[in-house]
């Protein structure tokens, strides 16, 4: 018995329900030398912006106990830069591109997502509201519910492509905004975004990354993510991409099992590049052990008395 | 660049707080250059979390060899690996060094650990240039030596050679040095680079820097690791990629 691995996001068709994590890839041609991308069930590009964005100054990340802080400041090329040079490459990769979209207003993420409405190559997007490494924009919309349920609104009135909402951790009620994007219009949501953190030098008292805080990702965060991903699933009937510090299989089935339809992985792949294909593989073996035709019967199979 | 698995062969003190680890591999003995890097996953487990970047320190034969400090837990971890240990790296990494450039003289300047990637720039460069090379450390037992030639050694007590930094007995050579074509390769402390940049740039002298950096992923995905560009265009270069080693025109330490 062959098992199904493909998963649904709203109109969006997954080969398998292994995504690879916006910022975590930049737009692909650099891990595309470690794996075949189009094994992959879809590639979220790195944040695209209007304008082009310089980023931070470094020192940008830091390794922390089972994780890292980065506060990467969004550094992007620009939405036109981003159609003349990197689109190109991701026709040619054969993979389901869904395109990442940071702003600092609600009409600069509906002008870029009205842009890239155009290409042919990019299947959907996730609507960044939940950055937390930038001043404008990013965490201020992903703490303000009616921001989010604006932006989302607006952005599906300009594309009939499938918008996916990354939400924030940085809130006490993630389950409304999910509930908020739902109402907006939006596909789905993916959960989590990285955790606001920081990190000291004893000796020189300084904040080891220039920007003070940092968003914590990795393995350190998973269970707090688990946790994120089964009170949305819990509370609202809406398609979760589960995201927070899958290094293996088992990471992502865990995931699935508390309410992801599909996931992300985005530290991994600094450490282990072909840690996507492992995860694949790892997945199709757990479906066969347990019996399961399709993967789908997995997500949200949680037991709780 | 790809994922290796290579098995350590030896792993020895060679200073106060100095490890050279040789490992086989006969494909990165015949690929890497010399100034390129390896990124290093230390532990089998997520502490510590991220691969560590090492430069190449030398290749021969069939081997290649690293030098590092131990300062960290992922270094100390490195410094445990016994012979038959595999480890796990990607490489080769970075742009390495501009050899092959017009000039006869090689001028080699190390500030402590910043000697890691200069054995085999000497091995390469040796029979074609003339290579002088100058060390720094705190102190005698500090100053690294191992496989460079031509040498003279600088230490901040005075314990051996020039009492004072690298760059100063560099800078005290200069005027001996000044009748050759010379090229400047240096690797250190940034304090120390921005030293040798400054000498340089005002005396119009060709010279590259091997910068240090904290990285994540070692090949351009992660972003973690930017360098202010000379010329002033609204983004950064990345070490891991656009260096480590870069023309000192090209940046701001």
């Amino acid at each position: 018995m062959s098992t199904d691995l493909s998963i649904e996001i709203g109109s969006l068709k997954l080969k398998n329900p292994v995504m690879l994590a916006s910022g975590t890839v930049g737009y692909g041609n650099e891990i595309s030398t470690f794996m075949d991308l189009s094994r992959i069930g879809a590639i979220v590009t790195k944040s695209v912006s209007l304008k082009p964005r310089k980023g931070n100054p470094p020192q940008r990340i830091v390794e922390t106990p089972s994780g890292m802080l980065n506060a990467i400041g969004l550094a992007n090329v620009g939405v036109e830069e981003f159609v003349k040079s990197k689109i190109p490459f991701l026709e040619k990769v054969h993979s389901t591109v869904i395109c990442n979209i940071a702003a600092s207003s609600v009409e600069e993420y509906v002008e870029c997502a009205r842009i890239l409405d155009y290409e042919e190559v990019i299947k959907g997007f996730e609507i960044n509201v939940s950055c937390p490494n930038v001043k404008e924009g990013g965490l201020i919309f992903g703490n303000d519910i009616n921001a989010v349920g604006r932006i989302t609104e607006k952005v599906r009135a300009v594309t009939d492509k499938p918008v996916i909402i990354k939400l924030s951790p940085n809130t006490s009620n993630i389950s409304e905004f999910a509930k908020t994007a739902k109402e907006g219009g939006a596909d789905a949501v993916s959960a989590i975004n990285t955790l606001v953190g920081t990190s000291f030098d004893i000796y020189t008292r300084k904040p080891k990354i220039k920007n003070v805080t940092g968003g914590l990702s990795g393995p350190a965060i998973k269970p707090v993510a688990l946790a994120k991903v089964l009170e949305i699933s819990r509370c609202v009937d809406i398609p979760i991409i589960g995201i927070g510090g899958i290094m293996n299989w088992k990471d992502a089935v865990e995931f699935m099992i508390c309410g992801a339809m599909a996931v992300q992985l985005g530290t991994v792949n600094f450490i282990n590049p072909t840690a996507a294909i492992e995860i694949i593989e790892g997945i199709n073996n757990y479906c066969k052990e347990m019996s399961v035709s399709s993967v789908k019967e997995i997500v949200a199979s949680y037991h709780i008395q | 660049m790809n994922i290796f698995k290579i098995p350590v062969l030896t792993n020895s003190k060679i200073a106060e707080n100095t490890f050279l680890m040789k490992c086989h591999s006969p494909e990165l003995a015949a690929d890497m250059k010399p100034g390129q890097f390896c990124n290093i996953k230390v532990s089998e487990s997520d502490y510590p979390l991220l691969r560590r970047p090492f430069s190449i320190c030398d290749a021969e034969g069939n081997n290649i060899y690293f030098m590092f400090d131990v300062h960290g837990e992922g270094t100390r971890l490195l410094s445990r690996k016994k012979q038959g240990d595999l480890i796990d790296l990607i490489a080769p990494l970075g742009n390495g060094f501009g050899i092959d450039d017009d000039y006869d003289t090689a001028v080699l300047i190390a500030g402590g650990i910043g000697a890691a990637p200069f054995p085999y720039l000497t091995r390469i460069l040796k029979g074609s240039k003339k290579i002088v090379t100058y060390i720094g450390g705190r102190s005698s037992e500090l100053v690294l030596k191992y496989g460079l030639e031509n040498f003279s050694t600088a230490t901040d007590d005075g314990s051996e050679g020039f009492q004072g930094n690298v760059v100063q007995l560099f800078e005290s050579k200069f005027e001996m040095l000044k009748s050759s074509d010379i090229k400047v390769f240096a690797c250190g402390p940034n304090p120390m680079l921005r030293a040798v940049k400054n000498f340089c740039s005002e005396r119009g002298i060709n010279c590259e820097v091997s910068v240090e950096c904290a990285m994540a992923c070692g090949f351009g995905i992660c972003q973690g690791c930017p360098i202010e560009k000379s010329e002033v265009d609204g983004s950064y270069l990345l070490v891991c990629k656009d260096g480590p080693v870069f023309n000192i025109n090209d940046i701001v330490i």
